[in-house]
């Protein structure tokens, strides 16, 4: 085993993965009602193709990828279009968004599927299968998989392709479930993945704290070539940046792709789900979900999109006394959640059901003392108090410099801060704030051509009109103007 | 001395030679204050400032006839953008001129509309469709919200309706905001 490269900063994280790695994965319910949010992925949201009313079948299109950053979005199952309107969805912001809204009728009616060849395909054909259905990264970024299988533009060819097993987040199992039952399953989606990318090396990173999982992706492995590497367990080492580094010593350029340096990288799940969308013909219509914390059974369920989380966690049990907060995503990176009737999308890696003493005590803000801890702990190498400063005063071009779009906000940050200053809180108002004021400038730019070309327009306008009004004008006024412009000429 | 007094005036006409030429082959053309000051402002081409688009009122602020605090859509932001452009001190938006509203666009009630073009000549942007005794409507991405269409309109069919927030444009607040106005 070659040596591995740490990166600077991180955190070594109580870990609470027993509770919910023990049993193995169970399939999730079939709910009488599915709620299928067209905006599941990186970039623009599905267009929906269906009709209230409409039958549909497993596995049918509801959206269609819309532009090149866009993946398709299926029925889950079988059953009638209810509605296609705007309904809760997990988001930070607890608003709404386009949802289609599924009765299921039990039967689990599939729509034709079957399997293809994919050595026989033409690459950019490959992609567009992907594309259509629906495949994303499962890891929690939902970036549409095609278009990180295409590395056109971005470097001659892929060196390395990396598989990211290393599941930092401290109560995150699914990957870790999934690599242990599904290591072949990921090693055939792995296979079409370095089809397409042809690279010379691939990595599989996993960290240390997963030995079965090691265990059985080594043993999936054996006669192909591709390296199970163990990784030191230290958060946020499955964070993309972190692990390229960790594994292979290089580092990803500030603001820049990881395919820029000859690397790709994507989650284990992701794999998985690449193998049934070839070697079966199935789109994306399931993942895995951990739940756990304040559940009576904490465990990882295979579970159709769409399905309220609601019907997950009676699926464990129901909550146990004292759950003060309902978090999607894990506590470093993860979101409160608003309610529980919200549905399982593509970025559902895990549902978190925090009681009090699980959650850190929430603590005023107290001034930064510039003690250097949180420079000591980012993973990014950045300087979080600098940027600290800047978010705060709004001098945003500043916090752009000292490279605010390098955050990962991976929390490290924060959690050390002794000051329980929200940090992460401010990068996050920063970058948006920042995004939103190019927006309004693009939109501006927009305003003032069509306002130049309304009175360049305007102007032509009236002089055709004069051109007209001398062509009509009493020959008198003509010969009028002809003197005036002759002796002009003159 | 009269080497000192021959180097010198070939050493100024050399110079100035030089500098007639840089003139006249790097002439800029237009004011590049005026453009950056335009790029500055937010092109709704309201006229709420006094003058009759952006670019007016980017002319007049170059050529120091207007205040910088007139522009009700830039809001503080922009006041405080143009502060740091000219190096004058950043003044609170003129309360006389008009206060800072939400981002709105115009939305025409397309039951009553009777075609008469009036508010297609008066959108700054052209950003109404439409034809004489045809219904018209606003290309809403293209909207800039400078209400300038509500006036012309006989029948009032238009009305200025707040940009509802999506989740494309929901962003996180500033943590310290509750905290300093608490303090």
């Amino acid at each position: 085993m070659s040596a591995l490269f740490p990166f600077h900063g991180g955190l070594k994280t109580v870990r609470h993965k027993s509770e919910s790695n023990t049993l193995p994965i169970e399939s999730g319910p079939l709910p009488r009602r599915l709620t299928v949010p067209l905006r599941q992925h990186m970039g623009n949201a599905a267009k929906p193709v269906v009709q209230p009313g409409q039958p549909v079948l497993k596995g049918q299109v509801l959206g269609q990828a819309d532009g090149y950053i866009s993946a398709a979005v299926h029925a889950p199952s079988s059953g009638v279009v209810t509605a296609v309107d705007l309904q809760p969805v997990p988001h930070p912001s607890g608003l709404a968004d386009l949802c289609v809204t599924l009765e299921t009728d039990g039967e689990e009616r599939w729509i034709d599927h079957e399997p293809l060849d994919y050595r026989r395909l033409h690459p950019s054909e490959l992609r567009n299968v992907l594309r259509n259905a629906g495949v994303v990264g499962l890891g929690g970024a939902v970036f549409p998989s095609a278009v990180k299988l295409n590395p056109a533009g971005h470097c001659q060819r892929v060196d390395t392709l990396i598989l990211n097993g290393a599941e930092c987040e401290p109560w995150i199992t699914c990957d870790d479930r999934l690599m242990r039952e599904r290591a072949a399953e990921i090693v055939a989606g792995l296979h079409i993945m370095a089809h397409l990318l042809e690279p010379h090396e691939v990595l599989i990173g996993i960290e240390e704290d997963k030995p079965e999982a090691i265990a059985a992706m080594t043993a999936a492995c054996a006669g192909t070539g591709y390296a199970v590497r163990a990784a030191p367990t230290r958060y946020p080492s499955g964070s993309v940046k972190q692990l390229i580094l960790l594994l292979t010593g290089r580092e990803t350029p500030d603001q820049g792709l990881p395919l820029d340096i000859g690397v790709q990288c994507f989650n284990v799940a992701t794999a998985c789900s690449i193998h049934r969308a070839i070697n079966f013909g199935e789109p994306v219509l399931s993942r895995v979900v951990t739940v756990t914390g304040h559940v009576q059974q904490p465990r990882n369920i295979d579970v159709l999109l769409g399905t309220p989380f609601a019907d997950l966690v009676a699926r464990c049990g129901g909550y146990r006394d004292g759950v003060e907060r309902l978090i999607m995503g894990g506590p470093m990176m993860g979101f409160a959640l608003h309610r529980d009737d919200l549905p399982v999308t593509k970025a559902t890696n895990c549902l978190l059901a925090a009681s009090a003493a699980q959650l850190t005590p929430e603590q005023p803000a107290l001034p930064c003392i510039r003690c250097g801890a949180c420079v000591e702990a980012c993973p990014a190498n950045l300087l979080p108090q600098q940027l600290y400063w800047f978010a705060r005063a709004r001098e945003f071009d500043k916090a752009r410099t000292h490279h605010l779009f390098s955050c990962i906000e991976c929390g490290c940050c924060s959690y050390v801060c002794p000051s329980h200053i929200p940090l992460v809180q401010y990068y996050r108002y920063a970058k948006n704030e920042i995004r939103a004021r190019e927006q309004e400038k693009e939109k501006a730019e927009l305003a003032r051509q069509r306002h130049q070309a309304r009175q360049e327009r305007l102007e032509r306008e009236k002089q055709e009109r004069e051109a007209k009004l001398r062509q009509k004008a009493p020959p008198r006024a003509v010969t009028e103007t002809a003197v005036e412009t002759g002796g002009r000429d003159g | 001395m009269v080497i000192a007094i021959l180097a010198l005036s070939a050493l100024a006409g050399a110079s100035g030679l030089l500098l007639g030429f840089a003139a006249v082959r790097f002439k800029v053309e237009g004011d590049p204050l005026v453009e950056q000051i335009d790029a500055v402002l937010p092109q709704t081409q309201c006229g709420q400032c006094g003058y009759a688009g952006c670019k007016p009122y980017a002319e007049a602020i170059a050529a120091g006839e207007a205040e910088i605090n007139l522009c009700p859509p830039g809001g503080a932001n922009g006041v405080a953008a143009l502060a740091d452009l000219l190096g004058r001190d950043p003044t609170l938006l003129n309360a006389a001129s008009a206060v800072e509203k939400p981002k709105m666009i115009a939305v025409i009630d397309e039951q009553n509309c009777i075609g008469c073009t009036l508010c297609i000549q008066a959108c700054p942007v052209d950003a109404i469709v439409g034809a004489a005794k045809h219904m018209h409507t606003v290309i809403a991405r293209e909207c800039t919200g400078c209400e300038l269409c509500i006036a012309p309109c006989p029948v009032d069919c238009i009305h200025m309706t707040p940009i509802a927030e999506t989740i494309s444009t929901w962003k996180w607040a500033c943590p310290g905001v509750t905290a300093q106005a608490a303090a």
